[in-house]
């Protein structure tokens, strides 16, 4: 996996370059999500009221089945162009797209100062999630209307960076030679896309909850703000899907990411499946992943039940990118921090 | 929805299941089998095995770690033993996490086998009878004839299923979603049983080799040995390894100091009769007949030759040093058995030797900057003839008397109070391999693909179906899609072909 070292001279330039185009993204992530906050604030919010008294309009009639929706219910176009908050959303998402392409140049600037594939560390590794985050955001905003979900999704593209510079910086070059391996390409660039998505469904599943909650009248200060937010969401059912594609998505990839691992750990260690702290949490992970998707067709489990498993689901997933890491001594504890 | 929907209820093993109300012990053991099989155990099971692994990451276990367990055991008197009794040092072969995906497995069989029979039979089958029509059915008027016909031919086109009759055409697609989701759970029982194979037929051993030492695939080579049950340890392949050199490089950049950058064992591999030059390192095994060598681990064996008073030489040979920090500082016992009186000594190495207040002598880079022996010697008894058997890494004092210390450089020697002498000649460098023979991975990878197709087209593909029905001035298109979402693409897309 070496590729042609650059010369030290220009080698440190390109570094250099990396961290600053790093920075760049941060700032036009700052004014994206400034952008994708007035959108989202003029939203027009859905008033509970009307959905509550529908069946009552429909009276005495059986007819309990949804209308049927014309075109494409599932690509969900935004059934209002005249949305308020839209052309700050669309600013909004072109600055995301901007910063992405910003990123993308800093994290393979970085590849090429080091020689290799940019994820050797803990901060390139963070670096690339960053990165990984936001494609999945812009990916799925290519196929739904997901402006709305931009002011959740921008912050945690900025916490990941910030703590990628701040925390988890290194200058190491090199890798140590257990992860020097093909299957580290395989491995790790699939885990980096499945954090994200996970991270995505994560964030839907509790937007879910929190619309869900919405649809009742508020009570304390709390309630109040978890309603305003709410109702600025779109239905419930919508978030439900939303998480649900992004899973069903993410689970193969994640399948395969334990896979290359277990292939990967078999040549360097000479064992597929050791039961390392690292290995135990992708297992937990990717058990509670497959909780949530059978959580989908059984009964009582739909819904509420379902969207905590996948923000559950989530957690595992940090807390293995994280914890497991700085807490633990195990064979994958390279981190590099 | 224009037609019944028929999402998740038409799962046979997802219904209500009621208790038996005075049925017997038959009963009562359907009404557990029902309650084992539906997809609600299923869902706790699975969350339970997630769960049944966290202890598992937090407390050492003895399968990868026994000397972290022995520590917990002397630090934690009280609490160990009690945690050793629920198995909570060897989690994943405990009974009760065996216990849980045994369930898992069973309720996996006896949900899958039954959803296999009933999908043959609806394939079989075809589309079903048109629903109950609907009035917001969307209409095409012209002759209902020619409709029907051109429907038929156009969902034949795009590969549906479709059955034709006088008053309507029924289709019905993605039926590999089912298939998947079947394919999927057999192939994880499969992956089970490739795991279970390989566990009875695998054997894999672990040893320690000095440069320019070797050893032979047999039991009694080995420090450790562990073998499946279907294992012959006599008939385990014949074939040597020795090696030749070994060479290791650390970082020097300061941010990641002492880290290692390079292995490279160099290996003379002899099976058959035939002998080659291999390289070894980590991530790259080497295949003799039908094991795999890998490298585990690597140290330093310090050299000594030990002279007695009258001049003959009753020690000459380098001894591994165990690891003890980062930086290779090791911890070693050589034993002279022949001198007299019998001398034993106790050593510390460092490659790169420092002295501190706090640590004492220790080494600060892995590399062999300055390499210095610490020794402490004694002479007496080494208490061999016992007939108690005595690790290679202890020394008993008992029976000895301590004669002193002394650091000595490569190529400096240290004549002890009773005339003999100690040379510290220089050292060897040792590899850790371990040796093993897997028939399990192949198929559980194996497994693993096909479980993944089936997911995936158990995720992605979406069971729909469309009637076209017969009406006094036309057809009526009814469509229903079984998941999630009720996307009638199909039916926009029939209803422009028919238009
Ligand atoms: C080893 C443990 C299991 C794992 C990892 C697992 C995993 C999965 C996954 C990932 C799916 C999603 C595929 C989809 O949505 O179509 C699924 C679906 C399904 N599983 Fe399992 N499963 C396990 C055991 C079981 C058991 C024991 C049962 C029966 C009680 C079961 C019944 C089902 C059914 C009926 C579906 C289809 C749901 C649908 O049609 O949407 N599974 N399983």
């Amino acid at each position: 996996m070496i590729l042609t070292q650059a010369s030290p001279g220009s080698a440190a330039q390109v570094a250099e370059f990396s961290n600053t185009m790093t920075y760049a993204t941060m700032l036009v992530l700052v004014v994206a999500m400034i952008a994708f906050a007035a959108s989202f604030a003029a939203r027009r919010t859905q008033s509970i009221d009307l959905r509550q008294r529908e069946p009552a309009l429909v009276g005495g009639d059986t007819v309990t089945a949804a209308p049927l929706p014309t075109g494409t219910a599932d690509a969900g176009p935004d059934p209002d162009p005249d949305e308020p908050g839209r052309r700050a959303g669309n600013i909004a998402l072109s600055l995301s797209w901007l910063a992405f392409t910003m990123l993308f140049v800093a994290v393979v600037a970085r590849g090429v100062w080091a020689g290799r594939v940019p994820w050797g560390n803990m901060y390139e590794f963070s670096l690339t999630s960053a990165l990984a985050i936001l494609g999945v955001y812009l990916g799925v905003s290519t196929r739904r209307d997901v402006r709305w979900l931009g002011i959740f999704v921008i912050p945690l593209v900025l916490l990941t960076l910030g703590l990628a510079i701040t925390v988890l910086y290194t200058e190491t070059q090199q890798l140590v030679p257990a992860l020097d391996s093909y299957w580290l390409v395989i491995h790790v660039s699939m885990a980096i896309v499945c954090g994200g998505a996970f991270l995505i469904a994560g964030t839907t599943a509790a937007l879910y909850l929190i619309a869900n909650r919405a649809q009742r009248p508020a009570g304390g200060p709390l309630s109040k703000l978890v309603c305003a937010v709410g109702r600025r969401l779109p239905e419930p059912e919508r978030l439900d899907r939303l998480s649900y594609r992004i899973v069903a998505f993410a689970f193969p990839v994640w399948t395969f990411a334990i896979v290359a691992g277990a292939i990967w750990a078999e040549s360097a260690w000479g064992r597929y499946w050791g039961w390392d702290p690292k290995e135990t949490w992708a297992f937990i992970t990717w058990v509670i992943f497959a909780g949530y998707l059978h959580a989908q067709s059984t009964a009582g489990w739909k819904g509420r039940k379902a969207s905590w498993l996948a923000i559950i689901g989530l957690v595992a997933y940090i807390f293995n990118y994280f914890g497991v890491n700085l807490l633990f001594t195990g064979l994958h504890s390279y981190g590099g921090v | 929805m224009s037609a019944t929907d028929f999402t998740t209820h038409a799962d046979p093993m997802d219904r209500q299941v009621s208790a038996p109300g005075g049925l017997g012990p038959i009963g009562w053991l359907r009404w557990m089998w029902r309650r084992l099989i539906s997809m609600r155990t299923a869902l706790v099971l699975l969350l339970l095995l997630g769960l049944a692994a966290i202890p598992g990451s937090l407390l050492p276990q003895r399968t990868s770690d026994s000397v972290a367990v022995s520590n917990y055991f002397t630090e934690h008197r009280e609490l160990a033993p009690w945690l050793d009794r629920l198995g909570l040092f060897d989690v994943y072969g405990s009974p009760w996490f065996a216990a849980i995906y045994l369930l898992l497995f069973i309720s996996l069989v006896g949900c899958v086998v039954p959803r296999i029979g009933v999908h043959y039979r609806t394939w079989r089958a075809g589309p079903p009878e048109p629903p109950r029509r609907r009035s917001d059915d969307p209409i095409v008027t012209g002759d209902s004839q020619v409709l029907l016909d051109t429907a038929e031919t156009t969902l034949r086109a795009a590969r549906w299923r479709v059955r034709r009759d006088g008053a309507h055409v029924a289709a019905e697609k993605g039926y590999l979603r089912e298939t998947g989701n079947e394919v999927f759970h057999v192939a994880l029982l499969g992956l089970l049983l490739a795991i279970g194979w390989g566990a009875v037929t695998g054997w894999h051993g672990n040893v320690v080799v000095r440069e320019n030492t070797g050893f032979s695939n047999s039991v009694s080579q080995y420090d450790q040995f562990t073998a499946g049950r279907f294992v012959d340890e006599e008939a385990i392949s014949p074939f040597t390894v020795r090696l030749d050199s070994f060479d290791v490089e650390f970082d020097r950049d300061p941010v990641q100091m002492g880290t290692p950058r390079l292995f490279d064992a160099r290996v003379s591999v002899t099976s058959d009769g035939e002998q080659n030059t291999e390289f070894l390192s980590v991530n790259s095994p080497v295949k003799v007949a039908d094991a795999k060598v890998y490298l585990i681990g690597h140290g330093y064996a310090p050299r000594l030759r030990i002279t007695d008073s009258d001049g003959t030489v009753v020690f000459e040979d380098s001894v591994v040093f165990t690891q003890e920090d980062a930086n290779y500082t090791s911890a070693g016992v050589i034993k002279a058995p022949d001198a007299t009186p019998q001398l034993g000594f106790r050593g510390l190495f460092a490659p790169t030797a420092a002295i501190s207040e706090e640590a004492g002598p220790h080494s600060t880079f892995p590399g062999p900057d300055n390499p210095v022996l610490f020794l402490s010697a004694f002479a007496g008894d080494l208490g061999l003839d016992d007939g108690v058997p005595q690790s290679v890494f202890t020394l008993d004092e008992t029976d000895m008397e301590q004669l002193g210390l002394q650091s000595l450089a490569p190529g400096d020697d240290w004549e002890l109070p009773g005339g003999q002498t100690v040379e510290f000649l220089g050292f060897d460098r040792w590899i850790s391999v371990k040796v093993g023979h897997d028939e399990g991975g192949f198929w559980a990878l194996l497994a693993i693909v096909i479980a993944v197709a089936g997911m995936t087209a158990s995720l992605f593909i979406r069971r729909r179906r469309l009637w076209v029905v017969a009406t006094d001035d036309g057809v009526s298109v009814a469509a229903v899609q079984r998941g999630r979402s009720a996307s009638v693409v199909d039916r926009d897309e029939l209803l422009r072909a028919l238009r």
